[in-house]
């Protein structure tokens, strides 16, 4: 799953970089350039990705370590037979 | 007038919210600098989002796609779109957590302890410090500006009055403008603190999430729809540029996504990734993140490019106002100063600096060396405010000693930005990995420090040698938009060299010579010859290998980073438990609890 949400996130990076409409001139309704509508595409493609990573990928261990302090750690492990 | 009557009110909100801010408040240092560590989901992304929002973000973006075309959406704002909420989710989660569990409040606190050297902090604080502040002087200079630019007296024919001494009348001058943005910052920082900063910068984000989409449509109207006016820049061949991105280089491009690291290490960013009251506030920000970023930038550049059909032939200083005068020239008085109020909103985005230097003051010579424990944590906090109001007063006499010299702290920024995307490496090798030095980080940050002044020095020699930007170069051939590319008006018989190998007159190389001949690559010139490709200047910046500095600056600190960490001590084993105790805390909470953790 790791491997796969950092190869998720590659692809996207790469997308940024759409040479294939470097000089396209293209007006999509006749008012928007096509390089921007695939850039405000890209934008909501960047938010999907934020939610899949927040979704498969969020650090439950930051949360966790909080509420578990170095004294906390030292008490279970002396409980611990 | 009405409009700067309007900007005024906005300023006496923004003060009664820092005011409210401070009856709120607590006498602690945390709930100064921090605000208890207790911002709700919204008000922690909004000021956030804010903080990141400067004027030259904004207005600066307008005016390179006033320049350069519709490409400056993708150069700038979605790059930013991914690579922002990235740091974020994985950079400013950690700080927010190392911050909760440890009591830190700047990033120097925790890189001290990290690396259990006090020194590489104190050299993080000076470095840091140094590219922070000319954003405040900017600050203040572009309050000074546009409430000077708004107030113009007009008489009965609707133009502007010109004095006796032949300049322009103004209601209020820039000097009183100047100092009445520096005070209105300076009172809401000194008495909200954090909590005043961080109301005033969401209130701040609503107001130009607003003003883009009411000056986007008010325009549109004004204009009678932007269909025709895109026609007709697609009609000429040169304005149709515009459209796409044939005005920026490819490296150019790809560099571009580098930059938007540096956000993480702004020390107000990163220092507003510690307000957050819950980890979980952190999820909502990173997804809409984009989607804020998007809310403001699409208008701001896509405005940006009409503009170049409404008013062709502007040279760079000038075009960096063109959503200015796209809304005094379409939009109502009454409309204007509410947009104005908008744009101030912008220009004021220094609050949060001028707090983060207070904080790392306070906290990272004042505390560090003493103060605290000897004084205590009231003597701090009023160490941070006296610090704000020193910052705010020096920041107010620079502006007004070197009004004309703008250019200079625009300069500043550009390579401060470059200088915190190059930082970069250093807090993600503190967060994730155990082996990294303070040596590596020193070397690295040496390198931050050397690199910044060496691209300065590279454009300082090589400014009598950028080729002209296309909007000053069409402001030579009336009538037409733009000259195509690959027609730099030159001096002849002067001797240069340009990219791609091309070299002129014999004697080329010196720093300051002009392009000449017919170069077929002219947006770069060769600083020096005979290094080829290495350093060359372009309009606006230098280059190394055509691709913009931040990029060699980035690679080459992770690169010492990782040698020079391998090559000295690993820090002590307490302090490696300290900050990655993820295994143990594991082993211990398994051995606790015989349920199985799969089974949990």
């Amino acid at each position: 799953m790791k491997w796969g949400l950092a190869l998720f996130v590659i692809i996207v990076a790469l997308l940024h970089q759409d040479i294939w409409f470097w000089t396209d001139k293209t007006l999509v309704f006749g008012l928007i350039p096509i390089g921007m509508v695939y850039h405000i595409g890209y934008g909501l493609l960047a938010s999907l990705t934020m939610a899949i990573l927040v979704r498969f990928a969020w650090p439950h261990e930051l949360e966790k370590a909080l509420h578990v302090t170095d004294e906390e750690v030292m008490a279970m492990k002396e409980a611990t037979p | 007038m009405i409009p700067a009557l309007i900007v005024f009110a906005y300023l006496c909100v923004v003060l009664y919210i820092g005011i409210f801010a401070f009856r709120k408040g607590k006498a602690s240092g945390e709930d100064f600098f921090l605000a208890s560590r207790g911002l709700g989901p919204a008000v922690f992304l909004l000021s956030l989002f804010g903080t990141n929002m400067t004027a030259f973000a904004i207005l600066g973006s307008s005016g390179l796609a006033y320049r350069q075309g519709i490409g400056v959406f993708a150069l700038m704002a979605t790059s930013s779109s991914l690579v922002i909420p990235l740091t974020l989710f994985f950079i400013g989660t950690r700080l927010w957590a190392l911050g909760k569990r440890f009591g830190h409040m700047t990033q120097v606190q925790f890189l001290r302890d990290r690396w259990e050297c006090s020194g590489i902090g104190t050299f993080i604080f000076a470095l840091t410090a140094a590219m922070l502040v000319p954003y405040i002087i900017i600050g203040v200079i572009g309050g000074g500006q546009t409430l000077e630019g708004i107030s113009t007296v007009m008489g009965p024919d609707g133009k502007p009055v010109i004095g006796p001494d032949g300049k322009t009348m103004h209601w209020v001058s820039y000097e009183v403008g100047g100092a009445i943005v520096a005070l209105v910052v300076m009172s809401y920082v000194f008495f909200g603190g954090m909590r005043g900063t961080a109301w005033v910068n969401a209130f701040q984000t609503v107001l130009f999430l607003c003003f883009g989409t009411f000056a986007f449509i008010l325009i549109a109207r004004s204009l009678g729809g932007f269909d025709s006016v895109m026609q007709k820049l697609a009609a000429n061949p040169s304005s149709a540029q515009l459209l796409s991105r044939e005005r920026i280089l490819p490296t150019e491009f790809f560099s571009y996504m580098f930059i938007p690291l540096s956000s993480i290490m702004f020390p107000h960013i990163a220092i507003m990734c510690m307000t957050a009251k819950k980890i979980s506030h952190f999820k909502k920000t990173v997804v809409l993140y984009p989607i804020c970023i998007m809310a403001v930038w699409v208008p701001a550049v896509y405005l940006g490019v009409v503009a170049a059909s409404q008013y062709p032939g502007l040279g760079p200083g000038e075009s960096d106002d063109v959503i200015i005068r796209l809304l005094t020239d379409n939009v109502p008085y009454l409309l204007a100063g509410i947009l104005g109020a908008g744009i101030m909103a912008c220009v004021m985005a220094s609050d949060s600096q001028i707090l983060a230097l207070s904080t790392m003051f306070s906290e990272d010579i004042f505390a560090y060396y003493g103060g605290k424990d000897r004084f205590g944590d009231k003597a701090q906090i009023w160490t941070g405010r006296i610090f704000v109001i020193l910052i705010a007063l020096l920041a107010y006499v620079i502006a007004l000693a070197l009004k004309d010299k703008a250019g200079i702290f625009e300069l500043a920024i550009r390579f401060a930005f470059s200088g915190f995307a190059s930082l970069a490496p250093i807090m993600l090798a503190a967060l994730f990995w155990k082996r990294s030095t303070k040596w590596g980080a020193l070397a690295a940050s040496l390198w931050v420090a050397f690199a910044v002044l060496g691209t300065w020095y590279l454009t300082a020699v090589s400014e009598k040698i950028a080729p002209r930007p296309p909007a000053a170069r069409q402001a030579s051939a009336p009538g037409s938009v733009s000259q195509p590319t690959g027609q730099i008006n030159v001096a002849p018989g002067q001797p240069t060299a340009v990219s791609s190998g091309q070299t002129a007159a014999p004697g080329a190389g010196a720093p300051g010579s002009r392009p000449a001949g017919p170069p077929t690559s002219p947006r770069l010139v060769q600083i020096y010859p005979a290094l080829g490709d290495m350093f060359q200047r372009g309009a606006v910046n230098v280059y190394i290998y055509g691709f913009l500095p931040v990029m060699p600056m980035v690679l080459i600190s992770a690169l010492l980073m990782i040698v020079v960490s391998l090559l000295t001590k690993p820090p002590g084993k307490e302090t490696i438990d300290k900050y990655f105790p993820k295994k143990e805390t594991e082993q211990a909470a398994v051995s606790a609890d015989p349920v199985p953790a799969s089974r949990a």
